[in-house]
């Protein structure tokens, strides 16, 4: 296959994408059905019950997937037991919340709209309730029932996608790695794949269901079988496509949403792998989501910013140099979360207001205080978290800043705000190789708002214990000096002869390896 | 034996049925005639419990209806329906067959019996393995009829049993019915609101309007009534087209 998906790629992600979304559907059948048959002879409580599985359904997809991250967060530490934030389980939960509706409001629909006449007879014979659902009104509204189970078959895998933002592999994977990455070979693989099975597995449901109708034995077995064909695809073992035999325990890395932090993520799991350890990526974290997951255990290693932690996670508003934040937030992180920083990594990837040289040039502005001065009829285009960080408030309250209008983006989309004209000024990261493809200048701070912003290698508690995986990635420790990363960031940032964060990564070990030469 | 005692029932604020008292002996062919919303559905449908009553008792050969599981009554008691409600996802075979399988009764004779069901009700046996679609609205009640005599039940309750039929249909069916109401020693209660029908196929006629017994006379007696406007009414109109069509038939 062309830019970077592999086969072997591409069918893990379908089966963990596929096992996912039917476990989610049959949770939802389980579920829904009861609910549905229960409301359809319960009238009085039928409507508001159908008015709350509706109110689940108008919950965006991402938002709902991300409420469950904090939910199970707090029941692991109301309860004590080992629950996993992070991942399946609470991907499987929104999914089937997600799913509900159809198969509650075909269900009540369908044992509803029985025959009068029909359901009376049942009635008349001296049917039992258990009896005249079991021999009337589920054989009869059996199409309507599996009607609904389509629907929220075909709704649950496209919205599985969005599992990929709270660490649960899927096809989602692609499409978020080649939005961010711009590799649109990889979006548009992504997609095809999610519309392939959605189209599948409604063709099966389909089979099942005119078998159901039409009472042909034939179908129905056909349609099932199918079915179960493909959930046995989906656990089955699939060769694990390192090549080499991967026996120590499995490490998780983490990765935020953007091109630096997949490459990081490769990086890491490149000498991990060769230090014999299996290991698994969590690609696509949101930004406060990566740390907590890290801080909760459930990933293991990951890449993070100075500035960010003693910010957000530490809540400081001070800006002090490196020599004083990193033994601070090493000693901090350590005994909030025994979280280990292990150390930076050799470059800064500081947020940085960036603008168009000439544009700069002509307005005469070269830093913040500038910009303060001639920026309230300019536009600034952010990422979709800056805005909300406490840097942009310090920035901000220093410098008295204002815009015309403020815009967020991904930050890929971002750069593409400043070149085509609708955006001035940008919140750019200062190892982006598109700083300099661009030719934008970066404004200076001289009041000192923004704090330093080093890349620092964290690990989790659980796994700073295992001597031989600290081992394993201390020698990464200044090791990425700022040229080379902005370097391989343009690799995979640029529209011609586009790298994968994969081929970045690799390039990153072997320049290494020649400067260790 | 059925019988009724000081039995009312309210529907929305109206008395569907008010203070009604009956007896009706083992062996009888009794209409329930009277015009729509005279009551005579929901006294039926108060004798298997369809409908529960609001106050007064009933009792099914000595025993009061409440005091039996409410499926166990059901199970002895015919009932054939007006939209004749057959299943139309099972068999003629199955639909037939449903009140022994509902009683848990052993499978060996099912196929004599239900062969022996569709001869009672004149059907021909290759009938059993179609479903309901494939039949004549003629056809569908007799089934109807074979569904609800499956069980060997003393008692058959029928609400507008003809009603779907075509005229023709109406009274060949009728007839056959009569003849089996003999041949079993069924008691049987049929619901109409065609006098005529009443009075040419049951043996005691009792007519009800709103809620309350109107009259409850032999077809005989009936035939002869003089009192009661509403009664009259609904005689009259039976006599008045029986004699125009004898009319008809003289001045052709």
């Amino acid at each position: 296959m062309g830019s970077g998906v592999t086969w072997i790629e591409l069918a893990r992600l379908a089966q963990a994408h596929v096992f996912l979304s039917l476990c989610a559907v049959l949770i939802a059948v389980l579920v829904g059905l009861p609910v549905a048959i229960w409301a359809a002879h319960h009238r009085r409580a039928g409507a508001p019950l159908l008015a709350l599985v509706s109110i689940f359904q108008t919950v965006p997809g991402v938002a709902m997937l991300a409420l469950f991250y904090p939910l199970l967060l707090l029941l692991a530490r109301a309860t004590g037991l080992p629950i996993p934030a992070l991942g399946f389980l609470p991907a499987l939960m929104a999914l089937s919340v997600y799913a509900l509706l159809p198969i509650v409001r075909n269900g009540v629909a369908a044992i509803r709209g029985i025959d009068p006449a029909v359901a009376e007879a049942a009635d008349g014979l001296g049917m039992s309730g258990w009896q005249k659902l079991k021999l009337v009104e589920l054989p009869l509204g059996a199409p309507v029932i599996l009607a609904g189970i389509r629907t929220a078959a075909v709704w649950t895998i496209g919205t599985a996608t969005l599992a990929t933002t709270i660490g649960q592999p899927s096809l989602g994977d692609l499409i978020f790695s080649g939005l961010q990455t711009e590799d649109w070979h990889r979006v548009l693989t992504g997609c095809l794949a999610a519309v392939a099975l959605a189209i599948l597995v409604d063709a099966m449901l389909a089979l099942v269901e005119s078998g159901l109708s039409v009472r042909s034995r034939w179908r129905l077995g056909a349609g099932l079988a199918m079915l179960c064909a493909l959930i046995a695809g989906s656990v089955a073992p699939l060769p694990d496509g390192t090549g080499g035999a991967q026996s120590g325990r499995l490490i998780v890395i983490g990765a935020k949403n953007f091109s630096e932090q997949y490459t990081l993520a490769q990086l890491i799991e490149l000498r991990l792998r060769e230090a014999g350890y299996r290991t698994e990526r969590r690609d696509d974290l949101g930004s406060a989501i990566a740390y907590r997951a890290l801080a909760a255990g459930d990933i293991d290693v990951y890449v993070d910013y100075s500035g960010t932690l003693w910010a957000n996670v530490l809540g400081r508003t001070d800006t002090p140099p490196s020599d004083i934040m990193l033994p601070a937030l090493t000693r901090e992180l350590a005994q909030r979360d025994q979280v280990r920083l292990v150390g930076p990594l050799g470059f800064e990837n500081a947020y940085a207001f960036a603008m168009k040289r000439a544009q700069a040039q002509a307005l005469g502005i070269a830093t913040l205080t500038d910009l303060a001065r001639a920026g309230s009829h300019l536009r600034l285009a952010t990422d979709i978290e800056f805005l909300n960080r406490p840097e942009w408030r310090a920035v901000e309250s220093r410098y008295r800043l204002a815009f015309a209008q403020k815009r967020t983006f991904s930050p890929s989309f971002m750069y593409r705000a400043l070149a085509d004209g609708s955006a001035d000024v940008i919140s750019a990261f200062s190892s982006d190789g598109r700083i300099a493809a661009m030719d934008l200048v970066t404004l200076g701070d001289p009041l000192g708002a923004l704090p330093r912003y080093d890349a620092v290698l964290l690990m989790s508690g659980k796994a700073a214990a295992d001597p031989r995986l600290v081992a394993a990635l201390q020698p990464m420790v200044g090791t990425i000096p700022i040229d080379r990363m902005r370097a391989a960031n343009w690799m995979v940032d640029r529209d011609k002869d586009k790298r994968t964060p994969h081929d970045a990564a690799l390039w990153l070990r072997d320049e290494r390896a020649k400067a260790n030469e | 034996m059925i019988s009724l005692s000081g039995v009312s029932k309210s529907h929305g604020g109206r008395r569907v049925l008010d203070d009604v008292s009956l007896s009706i002996a083992r062996g009888s062919f009794v209409a329930l005639v009277g015009q729509s919303g005279a009551g005579k559905t929901t006294l039926l449908k108060a004798i298997n419990r369809l409908v529960e009553i609001d106050a007064g008792t009933i009792s099914v050969d000595g025993v009061e209806i409440k005091e039996q599981p409410v499926t166990a009554l059901r199970h002895r008691i015919g009932y054939v329906f007006q939209g004749i409600g057959l299943f139309p996802h099972m068999t003629v075979g199955q639909n037939v067959w449903l009140v022994p399988r509902l009683m848990a009764m052993p499978t060996a004779q099912r196929a004599e019996r239900i062969a022996e069901l569709l001869a009672l009700v004149a059907l021909p046996p290759d009938l059993i393995d179609r479903f309901p679609a494939q039949l004549s609205g003629g056809q569908a009640q007799r089934v109807g009829f074979a569904r609800a005599l499956a069980a060997s039940p003393s008692i058959m309750l029928m609400d507008e049993p003809f009603g779907a039929l075509d005229p023709v249909t109406r009274s060949e069916l009728g007839g056959a019915y009569r003849a089996l109401h003999e041949r079993m020693g069924l008691t049987s209660l049929l619901v109409t609101h065609d006098m005529a029908e009443a009075l040419l196929l049951a043996d005691r006629v009792i007519v009800l309007g709103e809620g309350r017994v109107l009259a409850d006379q032999t077809p005989h007696e009936l035939i002869r009534y003089r009192g009661d406007p509403r009664i009259t009414a609904m005689i009259d109109a039976a006599r008045l087209s029986a004699s125009r069509l004898e009319a008809l038939a003289k001045g052709g």
